[in-house]
């Protein structure tokens, strides 16, 4: 199947979900993060329809846009499951597609308490050209992003990718903690990374009427996230980290914008990426399709 | 991955999303006072909290615009429940304490489909609390009039 045809069967998929949008609206309520993640989980039965940029610049080659998009389904109340698909442009070089992911989250505690733990199981299958830095881990450095695209699309990388998520909610304060711990399915080593984050919504209360710009709807934060390297060499030295603050709208529309600013702390990282988001969240969607299968039960 | 393989890969994906959505479409077979019964679960010192809004003049239409953004799809725009989820308007849960309903939005009711709403910071979730106590209670949803908030 040629790219261009894909192209179009993804934005033939993107109608669909569109059209199914009606189905009703559900205000998010997403934090900052995009490499973190916090304890909140899809509501079941929504879909968030997600596009996601990377726009990052290298030292000694040329800037790169890496885009994904994500399909977030609320299986249950304590299930989301989300498919990735993502592709880059190298400036100069070339666009293509670089693989999916099919992530799992899972709550295994009943009840709210002070650190709520997540599982976080996902599969990827991406080659070696992927640039979105979803996260980070092992000896990720810079310079492995200066291969040319034709020569790193050749790299196939099955990898299988376990967090474990810490995360608290207090006093309107989020508070996260991402462990991570990657493996190539090949014979390479378990490869470790992190993910912190921490926001604030601009205002606790929210407003009497409907408001697109009202405070409560925007969520300030900032993460850090880096390699914590492999299972032979542990720690923070020769692999990157950033540190990135972020803002977040939520619209009362359905629709949540992300903006993300991150910066290279040390001469591994990148110096500087600039990542933004949007998303649309489609509330009702499964029953919607079960109708579409069933009939209208109603 | 190969582009060759993408076919099989998208008809595995949407064969796995239809049976995702199908386990998403059946009701719940829970009984009212089974949903219900939930409320009783809220540990003592929660049942005891007073709702620090209950006299903030704006906490009623506040809890509207949050009830209307993010309970109305499950609980009906009235309360009065759906078949997703149960009426607000029952009288289990009017005359529950505000702490109660303050616990479930924070725990949520998970295993039964609740989602938690512990990312609603405190002040909103108190200001849902007072908006779903001021619409009373109605016992039957069939002859139950339209809630004037």
């Amino acid at each position: 199947m040629s790219l261009s045809r894909l192209s179009h069967l993804y934005v033939l998929l993107l109608g669909i979900l569109l059209s199914l949008a009606g189905a009703g609206i559900l205000v998010a309520q997403e934090n900052p993060y995009i490499v973190a993640y916090d304890h909140n989980l899809e509501e079941p039965g929504n879909l968030e329809v997600e596009y996601y940029s990377t726009l990052g610049t290298q030292r000694g080659g040329p800037t790169f846009h890496g885009f994904w998009s994500e399909f977030e389904y609320g299986a249950t109340a304590w299930w989301t499951t989300e498919l990735y698909l993502s592709g880059q442009t190298t400036f100069g070089d070339s666009t293509v597609f670089t693989g999916y992911r099919w992530e799992n989250r899972v709550r295994p505690l009943k009840n709210e308490h002070w650190i709520n733990p997540v599982l976080y199981v996902e599969f990827e299958d991406i080659n070696g050209a992927d640039k979105i830095l979803k996260e980070v881990v092992g000896h990720d450095v810079e310079s492995d992003f200066l291969t040319p695209n034709g020569e790193a699309r050749r790299e196939t990388k099955r990898e299988a990718e376990l967090k474990l998520i810490l995360s608290s909610n207090y006093k309107g304060w989020n508070f996260t903690e991402n462990t991570i711990a990657e493996k190539n399915l090949t014979n390479s080593p378990w490869e470790f990374g992190y993910a912190l984050g921490a926001s604030r919504p601009l205002a606790l209360k929210a407003a009497a009427q409907k408001c697109n710009f009202c405070p409560q709807h925007f969520i300030a934060g900032v993460e850090m996230y880096g390699g914590l390297g492999d299972r032979y060499s542990f720690g923070l030295h020769e692999t990157s980290h950033y540190l990135a603050p972020g803002l977040v709208w939520n619209l009362p529309s359905g629709w949540t914008f992300k903006i993300e600013p991150a910066f290279g702390l040390n001469d591994n990282s990148h110096q500087f990426l600039l990542r933004w988001g949007v998303s649309y969240e489609i509330a009702g969607f499964g029953q919607k399709v079960s109708q579409l299968f069933k009939g209208n039960s109603k | 991955m190969k582009i060759s393989t993408l076919p099989g890969f998208s008809a595995f994906l949407l064969t796995g999303m239809c049976f995702l959505c199908a386990a998403q479409g059946k009701p719940e077979k829970t009984e009212p006072a089974s949903v219900y019964s939930e409320l009783e679960k809220a540990p003592a010192k929660y049942q005891a909290k007073a709702n620090p809004l209950a006299k903030d003049k704006d906490a009623v239409a506040a809890g509207k615009v949050l009830f209307e953004e993010h309970c109305a799809e499950c609980h009906g725009e009235n309360a009065l429940g759906t078949k997703k989820a149960p009426s607000l308007r029952a009288p289990e849960v009017q005359s529950a304490p505000p702490g109660t309903l303050f616990w479930i939005l924070t725990n949520g009711i998970v295993r039964k489909g609740m989602p938690v709403w512990s990312k609603l910071p405190e002040p909103q979730r108190w200001q849902l609390v007072t908006y779903v106590q001021s619409l009373g209670p109605v016992e039957a949803m069939e002859n139950s009039p339209p809630a004037k908030p």
